[in-house]
């Protein structure tokens, strides 16, 4: 079994978020692999562990800018056996389709050293929120896709799922090759331990261009994403924002200010 | 010309859901707007209502539980939305992933999560709330043809002045090969009332709770609310995952959240920040919530919330 994780480089969380020039700003500083990448990992290790060792080889898979690296390292550190960063100045300002372009060459490019059964990413990047990537992924591999799993097994060349939907819990199976997007829900990710973390800086990452992995640069990044950013602005701060300390009529309080503000 | 703009009409068996009104009544101040309808033949009240909110036709795929694969529903919508400039359908994880399909299939581009879309030289242009909302985007489609996906309660759903009455036209489709197979669908019980997505009122539940809704159901029957919660409480099994708002699970967007022993994670926060009105109730004066809440709290939800209830239901009589 050989499977391919992406991961993606994004502003930290806890860190203070902004644009620059219409494109998320992303720096070294407070930039890390997206946390629900994290699942995406924990669930090809999982699928590693449970398979006779030698027989299953994980890569972690970034596009992005120099910084975006770390993204791939947190994997090794998680313990993925390779890492692989593509990375070109053609890249920048890709949309969805134009990132899913890419990675689906660089899945092709690995595939060289043998075929990919399973193609495995999060549910969603916490910095962007398209949740696209993953159909626009399956369908540059032209390969079944399995979204929202959270629940993933594998049996007999099938994977099966289960989708957690508003309406109702679907069961899913298709044959491999397959892309399974995995939620929150599907496990619980592994913290990386020291020795995982000394072994990690000794492993190396693949860099590749666009040029090694065969994609005409004017296919993807600015020019030919089929959305542009025309106005990124931070949105004033709330006003005149109230908190009281209940000193018994802190119930009363609430009430009247919904009343007030004619919400009840 | 007018553009034809398409609406995917959100609905549940021969129900119409909330949202799809609100992006009829948007779709109306962009161009000419056409209800599609994917799964089971919609009922007449179903098509008149449709009407009542501007949509001139109302194109029927009788698909069935097809509709349920999401490539087989955009290669459907793709087929009835030929002359659309514009596709509108309400932001959820399946839908999202049909515009995905739909864009591969016409080439279109797509905003999803927008709080509202409008037409400016000719190109679709779509606003967007990020970064746990606390910023405003506004993107801009070079397609030709555009797929914008609102979140609920983005637009206030309005009646057509001149209300006309829908054309039902049936629309025959090819079904694409699938590489999926739908194994089984447990439909989930859902309760009573509005769902929280679309919810105008949301009242969540979190940590402080100590796992016990009664006073957070109590409160939310008062004000007609939808009951969420946070991720700590459905991750303790308090409540079902439905519940969780946040950024991996539903994003709400009501004029009014209350947030009761929710401390106010970031990850909550991306889930109900851009709402209108936020109130919170906790017993930490140090909890982020009360940085973003209009009106805070800092006590017990056991004395709190109760004496809200009272006033609330005392205002009403």
């Amino acid at each position: 079994m050989r499977i391919v994780v992406t991961v993606k480089f994004v502003p930290d969380l806890q860190s203070t978020r902004s644009f620059t020039d219409g494109t998320v700003t992303r720096t070294a500083d407070d930039g890390t692999m997206n946390e629900l990448d994290e699942n995406a990992v924990e669930a090809a290790l999982q699928l590693r562990e449970s398979l006779p060792d030698g027989e299953c080889e994980v890569y972690a898979l970034t596009v992005g800018g120099a910084d975006a690296v770390a993204a791939v390292r947190k994997a090794l550190q998680l313990g993925v056996d390779h890492a692989i960063h593509v990375s070109d100045a053609a890249i920048a300002g890709s949309d969805v389709f134009g990132t899913a372009t890419v990675l689906a060459a660089a899945v092709r490019e690995i595939e060289k050293d043998g075929a990919i059964d399973l193609v495995i990413t999060g549910m969603a990047a916490l910095d962007g929120l398209t949740s696209m990537l993953p159909t626009a992924l399956a369908a540059a591999l032209d390969v079944a896709q399995l979204t929202l799993a959270s629940h993933i097994e594998i049996a007999d060349g099938n994977a099966t799922i289960v989708r957690h939907l508003p309406d109702a819990h679907e069961t899913v199976t298709a044959a491999l090759p397959a892309l399974v997007s995995v939620t929150d829900e599907a496990n619980k990710a592994r913290y990386p331990n020291f020795k995982l973390i000394m072994a990690a800086r000794a492993k190396p990452v693949t860099t590749w261009s666009l040029s090694d992995i065969g994609v005409d640069p004017v296919t993807v990044g600015a020019m030919a994403a089929r959305t542009t950013v025309v106005d990124a602005s931070p949105r004033p701060p709330r006003e005149n924002r109230v908190v009281i300390t209940d000193k018994g009529d802190g119930g009363k309080q609430l009430a009247a200010f919904l009343i007030e503000r004619g919400l009840a | 010309m007018t553009a034809t703009v398409a609406v995917l009409v959100e609905h549940r068996g021969p129900d119409i859901a909330q949202p799809a009104f609100e992006a009829l009544t948007l779709a109306r101040t962009i161009g000419r707007p056409v209800a599609v309808w994917l799964g089971e033949e919609p009922p007449a009240e179903a098509v008149a209502a449709l009407g009542s909110y501007g949509a001139q036709e109302v194109r029927v795929l009788a698909i069935g539980e097809r509709v349920r694969h999401p490539k087989t529903a955009a290669a459907v919508l793709a087929a009835a939305t030929g002359d659309a400039a514009l596709v509108l359908m309400v932001s959820t994880f399946v839908n999202k992933e049909i515009a995905t399909h739909l864009a591969l299939a016409t080439g279109a581009g797509v905003v999803v999560d927008a709080a509202g879309a409008e037409m400016v030289d000719g190109r679709i242009e779509a606003q967007q709330t990020v970064f746990a909302a606390t910023w405003n985007v506004r993107t801009r489609i070079n397609a030709d043809r555009a797929i914008v996906a609102l979140r609920p309660n983005t637009t206030k759903a309005e009646p057509a002045a001149t209300a006309g009455a829908a054309e039902h036209v049936g629309v025959l489709a090819a079904l694409p090969e699938m590489r999926e197979t739908l194994v089984s669908v447990t439909p989930v019980t859902r309760e009573e009332g509005v769902p929280l997505s679309e919810a105008a009122v949301v009242v969540s539940g979190g940590r402080g709770t100590s796992g016990d809704y009664t006073l957070v159901r109590e409160l939310a029957e008062a004000l007609g609310a939808a009951v969420g919660a946070s991720r700590d409480a459905t991750d303790e099994g308090w409540i079902s995952h439905e519940h969780m708002v946040g950024q991996t699970g539903v994003t709400v967007t009501p004029a009014l959240y209350v947030a009761c022993g929710i401390s106010g994670a970031v990850h909550h926060r991306g889930g109900m920040q851009a709402s209108g009105t936020i109130v919170a109730v906790n017993i930490d004066p140090d909890a982020p919530i009360f940085e973003i809440a209009d009106f805070g709290v800092v006590g017990d939800l056991n004395d709190v919330l109760p004496q809200a209830i009272a006033a609330l239901k005392a205002a009403r009589t």
